[in-house]
């Protein structure tokens, strides 16, 4: 029988991480998922399964070639193919009003570019771009036509190799005009430091493009209820910003756009942007009066929304002999596409991390004749991170010390990049829980000196950072007169547990238990949100829940002591003390005063109680740095003949601020660890640049880690409140759950077997 | 699994009719897929609706989760697309349509079979489980819950899948251990990579020992 030989016998350690000793007794506690039911019967929607009536299928066709102009598309036979009702191309496509906005003369290139447009003109900018939307009665009659269309290009001389044009890289065109901008130039302190620091290393690290390939394929039902209202069930990360997306796209009110995700499996950012699938869908459904579903394929997921890019980095780290660093220069070039600039925040941790006196970081991008990449799970700082760790865990071997130690002397109190204090940071309790947990004392320095039979083994470490972000966000709430509470949002939820999380925000804040409580999200009608993106969505949605939670009170509190009489105590309480226990609105430690809500409302001659509040950031965000960390620790074997590498077991350590949701908060955290597994080891999407076309267009090749490569996964949360980031204390988790841990894998091997591998995925091609 | 649950099947009379009349529309269709040129061809010719019309009668009796159901269908349609576009059971996920994510696995005659690599008219008379026929009125299949209890998912797309090739894992034996349990649950992609916590749901229901 095959058998994957890094299985161990172990008893999983999962159940640990729901450990209820490391939380407090007020602290939130473990709650099954509220849509989980719905997920595990097949009940939760996606945007594909949306049975409109009169609902047609739209399939596209992709260009072959990497650049030049499409010359002609024959589309006869696919427009006299059963059950096919358009062929719709730059040819044909009705125009969309909001492609005509540039003011600049046509020859002129804009300045940071723009998104992809579908079917505008006949320019190809890469392979795989949409050319073609056959759309038609049925998906198998949609397949057939699109398998008939004919497109002839005139083909130009393509440029997809990252290497062999790393010298086209330019500064991007925000930082041009903007000095101040986060991806221009950095200096602090001397910038020549590193040349004579006493311990130097410099090397350079190469991330490969990866993909998000979120299990859900993108998709997109798209219906014009009438000329001017239009209905999208869209796989998005944002109802909102979606919406505003296509209002200016189509030049339309925002409220005529309607935009629904109520489930989204999966993003991990594909669904920041809007893409050219989008607007063919639009397109078609306007063109053909229908509602038009298109579900992108495997293949069509690798070119036409996004991917984790390409980046080359440098990194110069000088240090003292006794281990305090002198000097860290870092460099980073990232692919972008030839008609639209992207960057990310890949330089960003190497400023604030450790308390170099001299940083210096420059950031470039490469355009090359690929498609726009788009921020993928802990993006640039997951990059950055790979080789900052990895860094950091050379020079502490340069220097012989232990890689905690030497980060520990170089820990820092205060942000010497804002040169402002953290609002908390509890990296170093990190560390200490983690050591214990992944046994860091049976680590050797020396590589190859840790043995399991034939194994090599090793242990190694990194930490992520990432921004405690948070946004503008508004909750309505409503009570009725059952104390049941139902609440509304925009945001959606791609699989932390934003609904969870809510929940238990509002149960906390009003002691209404959680199943008489309701969250719904993810449609573009509910109160304001953006993205969830960014681990920015419990920091901004969560303050919003307390705060309309409060305004009920408030409401509540204002109508009982108006009666008077033995209420008259409720004019007095505190927010904090009224609490709501089975239909009755109480003081906690009061027994007298209880008010019935049912008996209330119909006093009041009302059914039911609402409130919409809004919950900004604040101007501590001026004063304070505030960022989530984490921790992560790895120990691997490594078959010194074949080079396989598996990892046994990981740890990881959150400083999250509070943990909301201590179930769903830990699997965010697994799930972090899974994807880091998958950047250090196996994912990687290879373009063959004889014809600038991917050629790891599906699972077979694109290899995401399956049961068999991930272990056992301890995680542990400090669960300390950062008040000052925003009111419920939370600090964000889905990015810093993936930061640092390609390193921490790197740095393990390099523990093992002595090879330092700075060009991910480590395949075993590069350990024999 | 394997290729038994094409014949432990007794063909009785109504299913051999439909059987017999599925190969005199096949046979048509054979020579037109191994000769792309003369589809091409006649599409020009306008006699698309002809080949539709030979394509669209194709009768298929089949039992989905206990229903007995008289389609008709296009022998194109794979049986992971009648079941979510044409049965409106979109429990059954499309995650990659190659048998490379396991999103789309049901059991046919009790065997997990990725529904994006098979047919629908090769599953005639057949009987077919998805997702939705799992629970019993209100009362959620032991895998089900063992999966809310564990939070053995996240965004839940691949769930449905998962849950129809860990109910299979344990009733092949390939549940004995955990080391078992991953092997044999690696065909099931979940890329919220939720994997520790499906092993720990799984080690569960095969521990209680219910019969599933």
């Amino acid at each position: 029988m095959l058998r994957n030989p890094c299985e161990s016998k172990e008893k999983s350690l999962n159940q640990q991480i729901m450990n209820e000793a490391f939380f407090d007794k007020k602290d939130y506690k473990s709650l099954d998922r509220v849509d989980g039911r719905l997920k595990v019967t097949g009940a939760a929607r996606y945007s594909a399964e949306y049975q409109l009536p009169g609902l047609v299928y739209a399939v596209l066709v992709e260009s072959k070639i990497a650049k030049g102009t499409i010359k002609s598309i024959d589309s006869r036979a696919a427009e006299r193919a059963p059950g096919v009702l358009a062929v719709i191309s730059h040819v044909n496509a009705i125009k969309v009003p909001g492609y005509q906005t540039s003011n600049q003369h046509p020859s002129e290139p804009p300045v940071n570019g723009q998104p992809l447009r579908a079917f505008y003109d006949n320019n190809v900018y890469y392979n795989g771009q949409p050319i073609v939307a056959v759309v038609a009665s049925t998906l198998e009659k949609a397949q057939f036509g699109a398998s008939l269309v004919k497109i002839q290009y005139e083909k130009e001389q393509h440029k997809t190799d990252f290497d062999a044009n790393m010298d086209n890289a330019v500064l991007p065109a925000q930082a041009k005009k903007n000095p101040k901008s986060p991806v221009a130039d950095y200096n602090r302190g001397d910038k020549n430091a590193f040349v004579n620091a006493p311990v130097k290393i410099d090397a350079e690290y190469v991330l490969p493009t990866e993909v998000h390939n979120p299990m859900e394929l993108q998709a997109i039902t798209a219906y014009w209820e009438a000329d001017d209202r239009l209905t999208l069930y869209d796989k998005v990360q944002g109802t909102q910003p979606t919406q505003q997306h296509f209002a200016k796209e189509w030049n339309l009110p925002p409220e005529n756009v309607k935009v629904i995700a109520t489930f989204v499996g999966g993003a991990f950012g594909n669904g920041l942007h809007n893409w050219p699938h989008e607007t063919a869908a639009i397109i078609a459904a306007k063109q053909v009066k229908k509602p038009v579903k298109l579900v992108l394929t495997r293949e069509q997921m690798f070119t036409m929304v996004g991917y984790r890019p390409y980046t080359w980095q440098k990194i110069q780290m000088g240090a003292t002999k006794d281990g305090k660093l002198v000097a860290i220069n870092h460099e980073s070039v990232g692919q972008t596409s030839s008609y639209e600039e992207f960057t990310e925040s890949t330089l960003q941790q190497t400023r604030m991390m450790y308390a170099s006196p001299n940083v210096n970081t420059r950031y470039r991008i490469l355009k090359l004749d690929v498609s726009t990449p788009i921020w993928m799970r802990g993006p640039g700082e997951a990059t950055g991170a790979f080789a900052l760790e990895s860094a950091m865990d050379e020079m502490a071997f340069s220097l012989g010390m232990d890689p905690i130690e030497f980060r520990l002397m170089n820990y820092t109190d205060s942000d010497p990049d804002k040169q402002l204090p953290w609002s908390t940071k509890y990296l170093k309790e990190c560390y200490d829980a983690g050591k214990e947990k992944i046994g860091w004392d049976k680590r050797k320095m020396q590589p190859g000196s840790v043995r399991s039979g034939e194994w090599l083994v090793g242990y190694g470490m990194g930490t992520g950072t990432f921004g405690a972000n948070r946004g503008a966000a508004a909750v309505r709430a409503q009570l009725d007169a059952d104390g049941n509470l139902l609440m509304q949002c925009a945001i959606t939820d791609i699989g932390p547990g934003t609904g969870t999380a809510m929940v238990q925000i509002a149960s906390n804040t009003t002691g209404i238990s959680t199943d008489k409580i309701i969250f719904q999200l993810g449609n573009s009608q509910f109160p304001k949100a953006g993205n969830q993106g960014g681990s920015s969505t419990v920091n901004s949605v969560g303050p919003a829940v307390q705060a309309a939670c409060n305004a009920l009170k408030e409401q509540l509190k204002t109508m009982i002591a108006s009666k008077g009489g033995s209420n008259a105590a409720f004019a007095s309480a505190k927010k904090e003390d009224i609490v709501f226990v089975n239909g009755q609105v109480q003081i906690a430690g009061n027994d007298s005063a209880k008010v019935d809500i049912r008996t209330l409302f119909k006093q009041n001659n009302i059914q039911k109680m609402e409130t919409t509040q809004e919950s900004r950031p604040d101007e501590n965000r001026n004063k304070y740095s505030m960022y989530a960390f984490s921790m992560h620790f790895a120990e691997v074997h490594v078959h010194p003949l074949t080079g396989q590498v598996c990892v046994k077991k990981v740890v990881c350590c959150g400083d999250a601020g509070t943990i909301i949701s201590p179930k769903t908060a830990a699997n965010q955290m697994i799930g972090g660890a899974t994807g880091g597994i998958g950047m250090a080891l196996t994912e990687s999407a290879v373009i063959d640049h004889r014809f600038g076309r991917y050629v790891t267009k599906d699972f077979a090749e694109y290899h995401v880690p399956v049961h068999a490569d991930v272990p056992h996964i301890e995680v542990f949360f400090v669960n300390k409140p950062d008040t000052l980031a925003d009111p419920v204390g939370s600090k964000g988790l889905g990015e810093i759950a993936i930061i640092g841990v390609a390193p921490a894998i790197a740095n393990a091997i390099f523990n093992a077997t002595g090879k330092r591998i700075r060009e991910l995925p480590i395949t075993p091609d590069k350990l024999i | 699994m394997g290729d038994n649950h094409y014949s432990d099947q007794p063909e009785n009379e109504s299913f051999a009719e439909s059987r017999r009349n599925f190969l005199k529309n096949t046979s048509l269709l054979t020579a037109i897929a191994v000769t792309p040129g003369v589809v091409a061809k006649a599409a020009e010719n306008d006699l698309g609706e002809k080949i539709a019309s030979a394509f669209d009668k194709v009768p298929l009796k089949m039992e989905i989760n206990g229903v007995k159901q008289q389609l008709s269908v296009e022998p194109r349609v794979t049986l992971l697309d009648l079941l979510r576009e044409q049965l409106n059971l979109t429990g059954t996920k499309k995650g990659c349509d190659y048998g490379q994510c396991g999103a789309c696995t049901v059991h046919v005659n009790g065997q997990r079979v990725l529904s994006c690599l098979s047919l629908a008219v090769m599953h005639e008379g057949q009987k077919i489980t998805t997702i939705e026929g799992l629970t019993k009125g209100d009362q959620l299949h032991p895998m089900q819950e063992a999966f809310i209890k564990h939070d053995g998912f996240q965004c839940g797309y691949c769930t449905p899948g998962q849950i129809m090739s860990a109910i299979a894992c344990i009733r092949e034996g390939h549940a004995e251990n955990e080391a078992d349990i991953r092997e044999f649950m690696s065909g099931n992609i979940c890329r919220c990579g939720a994997y520790p916590n499906i092993v720990d749901a799984i080690t569960e229901v095969k521990n209680n020992g219910q019969k599933l």
